[in-house]
């Protein structure tokens, strides 16, 4: 029991204590993202799925602009009834929201209206709409890729004379930083275009499904609407070229289980025309199908395929041996569209009247008109521009380096992009005076304390809730973004029955090894035969997929990628267990039950 | 050219349209064999056979007019169908009754053992308020005994609640009557009941099956509870698994002559008595029955094989039979609300959901 008497329930955001030497944490964050006292009223998860770790200072963008450019769109730009933004705050490094939501009929009403004329416009030209959105974001990828990072040499380009540009490129250093900010904020505008009507279209379909068919579970409300020819699985598709072209052009000997891709590479351009082909065939995957980030495009150190190849080339001595022995077999498109289809039907067919036959007929087609764009906005958003971002972002840090600032590149990002105004600031003036730039003395102590400070909020336990708990949570977004219900929220709230209890996200019972991963980039380390246990996955991840038995999540609905994944793989899957990445250690044998999404460590 | 109506007639030959003579439980037992579902093999004494009987023992209809002459007094419904059950129970059955049955029994299990079963001829939803009133034997051996079982069939036709069900709705007693089912008995690992749709929520989309240790009479007369599958017609996925204290189990006594009701053995009470696949295969042939009728099913199954520890040597492991269908009636008789109907544009339905106060 606690003081008032209560019955358990969640801290108070004013009840969180400073993690043990991290208590200048605040330093890091924007005013704007701490908890105000009024902040106790109201209930707030945390949003492990997008920030299972704590903010490095620049990576704060991910939230502050994704919840600018979400709000905006709900708010303001379509003007959804019900709710208007989401509000996040930072405490311990770790990011909580709250929706802000709309109660008052009257107000419900005024804005149905605008909703209605305003969503019905985007629903009814989706295709067309879509095909425009994938050419600007194509332009947006092509500005963020051509964005120059100044170099500032001793004497400028004569051309600034000959061609009387008169503007010095140290001016260029902030322009072009600030232009690769707004580009990200442009970016994740276009990002939620469209996405929250997409989701709108589920919810509506899922909720159907979940009237007429109580008993459904939420994975075969997803299977009937998934597309099949999804962007996300061609990275994985090239990998599957590239084992072929391996063993085609004999150089398969090298792709060997745990081999460095450095090595690799080497080994291959001495391996005359067929090393040479095949390194031609890597160049042409690589762009863009290989600006996939090992997470998901919320940290600067998910890095992408392109930047670090040691994911892709883990996959590729399990493809290689497939190939070997015949047994890598192309997707099954055919087949999973029939089962698909044949799902659907069936489902169709077991509606009591042709009126809800028809309704159904309505809400299916309207999700699969609006899924292409829902399943692969990813793609062209958090991984192909986003790479791009963070590596402009880190040529940015390797100048501040160069000028002494940093102590190296990869130290901008523990910066928020306002302190990196003031450190290129800087560095235009020096450059420009002929003397050094005073940042060394002001910055290095700060980030070497910051980078102290993320390291012990590593180790704090956030509470997966915070304030009082709803009355009711029946917001079925919430639901299937993040896999919270009131069911998870009670979960939470009474821990340690010894069964790890999730979502059910892919059926099937199965037993082993568990290998317990809390950041993407020990993703090399996964064996065959493994159970995987994470915070979350992203789609980079499909190739381990191909090795692993069963996938546990501690973040994560229906729709969630490891969920699409191991369905498509036909593995038991668990997610949004909340902690099992905590309650699981490497090596334990581990039971998965993907039907009644429950894991328990088993010896 | 109409033959005789029949005595005593093999089950396979039954079909739903022999409802009136040979009762639901026969007739749905007979669709079942004859769309290829295992079922026990069996007979069927007749609703004639028992109008011989009851023409034998009350000639004048005096048995039937004092109950139709009965006044909704529970205590006098209590006497007089007393009286009448007892006059049924003990009266030897006619000859020609009494060889059919005699020669049919030892055709169909030559001295084994069998299930005696009431199968009810009525047509209304009375058939459903009734289930479970009329009697049933289990491990019946020898031509005496299923004489004996096949009256006592009979005689729960006056049980206190079926006659005062009658006296209410005011039927005629002479057209009441009762088939009873005489079936090999069948010894299985497990048991139970299983419903084509949910019958907690009406999902039309899964089988609910539910399942005990031994025979399903456990749990019929509730005294376990039993383990819960609930499996998607869809996709086979089973979507609900609980598993339930079956504290008790029957299960043929060894000489065959009636059911042994034991305490389950320890490692038996708190474990799932059906796996997954035999899960799955259940809803299978569920489904099958659904569409066989079409319309949802409230089936008895068994699933033959030893209770590990407790019986062993009964016959071919692994093999289900199903041991009743009739139509499920709760779910039926409530009808549902449309979960949505159309709109004129497919966005309508969005717009609907999210002008939607909380």
């Amino acid at each position: 029991m606690t003081a008032d008497g209560g019955a358990a329930g969640f801290p108070l955001p004013s009840q969180i204590a400073d993690v043990p030497g991290a208590e200048g944490w605040r330093s890091m964050y924007p005013y704007f993202t701490r908890f105000q006292p009024d902040d106790d009223e109201r209930f707030w998860f945390y949003n492990s799925m997008h920030f299972p770790e704590p903010m490095p200072a620049f990576d704060t963008i991910t939230a502050e602009v994704p919840y600018s450019a979400i709000g905006a769109n709900t708010a303001r730009v379509f003007v959804f009834p019900t709710t208007l933004g989401i509000e996040h705050r930072i405490v311990n490094g770790r990011v909580y929201i709250t929706a802000i939501p709309v109660t008052d009929p009257d107000e419900i009403a005024r804005r149905a209206a605008v909703f209605g004329e305003r969503a019905s416009y985007y629903y009814e030209n989706w295709d067309a709409l879509y095909e425009g959105w994938k050419a600007r974001m194509r332009d947006l990828i092509a500005e963020i890729e051509g964005v120059t990072v100044p170099e500032l040499p001793e004497f400028e380009d004569a051309a600034v004379v000959t061609q009387s540009r008169g503007v010095a490129q140290n001016h260029y250093v902030r322009e072009n930083f600030h232009r690769c900010i707004d580009l990200f904020s442009k970016m994740w505008h276009h990002h939620t275009e469209m996405l929250m009507l997409g989701y709108g279209a589920y919810v509506v379909f899922f909720q159907f499904c979940k009237q007429a068919f109580p008993e459904i579970t939420d994975q075969t409300v997803a299977r009937m609407v998934a597309g099949i020819d999804v962007i996300m699985y061609r990275p994985d598709d090239e990998l599957r070229k590239l084992a072929r072209l391996a063993v085609d052009a004999g150089v398969d000997d090298l792709f060997t289980e745990g081999c460095a891709p450095d090595a690799v590479l080497a080994a291959l351009a001495g391996r005359g025309e067929g090393g040479k082909r095949w390194l031609a065939a890597l160049d042409a995957a690589r762009d863009p199908w290989f600006n996939v980030s090992t997470g998901d495009g919320f940290y600067h150190h998910h890095r992408s395929w392109a930047d670090d190849l040691t994911v892709p080339f883990a996959a590729l001595p399990r493809y290689v041996a497939q190939v070997r022995d015949g047994t890598l077999a192309a997707r099954p498109t055919e087949a999973l569209r029939a089962e698909r289809d044949r799902i659907a039907a069936e489902y169709r067919g077991l509606l009591g009247t042709d009126d809800e036959k028809a309704a159904f007929d309505q809400m299916l087609g309207l999700c699969r008109r609006v899924f292409p764009f829902v399943e692969d906005h990813k793609f062209y958003c958090e991984h192909w521009f986003t790479s791009q971002f963070f590596g402009k972002i880190r040529q940015f840090g390797a100048l501040l380096a160069r000028f002494g600032v940093l102590a190296e590149a990869e130290d901008v990002f523990q910066l928020h992009h306002t302190e990196i105004d003031q450190a290129l600031a800087d560095v235009m003036l020096a450059w420009a005076a002929g003397g050094p730039p005073l940042g060394a003395a002001h910055f290095r102590p700060l980030i070497a304390e910051r980078k102290r400070m993320l390291a012990a909020m590593r180790e704090w336990s956030p509470p997966p809730a915070l304030g009082p708990v709803p009355e009711a949570l029946n917001d079925p977004a919430v639901h299937m973004l993040w896999g919270v219900t009131q069911q998870t929220i009670e979960s939470w709230l009474r821990p340690d029955s010894g069964e790890i209890r999730g979502c059910g996200a892919s059926s099937g019972v199965v037993e082993g090894v568990a290998r317990v991963l809390t950041d993407v980039n020990q993703i090399g380390e996964v064996r065959a035969g493994e159970i995987l246990v994470c915070p979350v996955t992203a789609p980079s991840w499909a190739p381990v997929f191909g090795k692993i038995k069963a996938a546990v999540s501690d973040i994560g609905g229906s729709m969630s990628h490891a969920a699409i994944v191991a369905r498509e793989y036909g593995m038991p899957a668990v997610v949004g267990t909340g902690d099992a990445t905590k309650r699981i250690r490497t090596g334990q044998l581990v039971r998965v039950d993907g039907d009644r999404g429950t894991v328990r460590v088993i010896g | 050219m109409r033959p005789e109506p029949a005595l005593v007639r093999r089950l396979t030959e039954v079909r739903a349209a022999d409802r009136s003579a040979a009762g639901g439980k026969a007739a749905g037992l007979g669709e079942l064999a004859a769309a290829g579902v295992p079922v026990p093999a069996g007979l069927v004494v007749t609703a004639e056979a028992f109008g011989a009987a009851m023409a034998a023992l009350d000639p004048s209809g005096s048995i039937r007019a004092r109950i139709e002459r009965l006044p909704a007094d529970a205590a006098a419904v209590a006497r007089t169908a007393a009286e009448a059950r007892a006059a049924v129970a003990a009266a030897p059955l006619p000859p020609t009754v009494a060889d059919q049955v005699t020669a049919a029994y030892a055709e169909l299990a030559g001295g084994q053992p069998v299930a005696v079963r009431s199968s009810a001829t009525m047509e209304d939803s009375a058939q459903a308020s009734f289930a479970g009133l009329q009697d049933s034997y289990l491990g019946v051996q020898g031509s005496h005994a299923v004489l004996g079982a096949v009256r006592g069939c009979w005689a729960s036709l006056y049980n206190d609640e079926s006659v005062s069900y009658r006296r209410r709705i005011g039927l005629p007693e002479r057209d009441v009557a009762m088939a009873v089912v005489v079936q090999r008995m069948v010894s299985p690992r497990a048991a139970g009941v299983m419903f084509t749709r949910s019958p907690v929520t009406g999902d039309r989309s899964v089988v609910a099956i539910e399942a005990t240790w031994g025979l399903g009479s456990a749990l019929v007369a509730g005294v376990v509870t039993p383990d819960g599958f609930t499996v998607s017609k869809v996709t086979g996925e089973i979507t609900g698994r609980k598993v339930g204290a079956k504290l008790r189990l029957h299960c043929l006594e060894p000489n065959g002559r009636g059911v042994a009701d034991l305490e389950t053995p320890a490692g038996l009470r708190d474990g799932p008595c059906l796996s997954d696949d035999e899960a799955r295969e259940l809803a299978r042939l569920a489904r099958r029955v659904e569409d066989h009728f079409g319309a949802p099913q409230d089936i008895e199954w068994a699933l033959l094989g030893d209770i590990p520890g407790v019986t062993h040597g009964t016959g071919p492991a692994g093999r289900i039979v199903l041991l009743q269908t009739r139509p499920e009636t709760a779910w039926a008789a409530r009808g549902t609300a449309p979960a949505a109907t159309p709109k004129p544009r497919a966005s309508d339905h969005v717009l609907g959901l999210f002008g939607k106060a909380r």
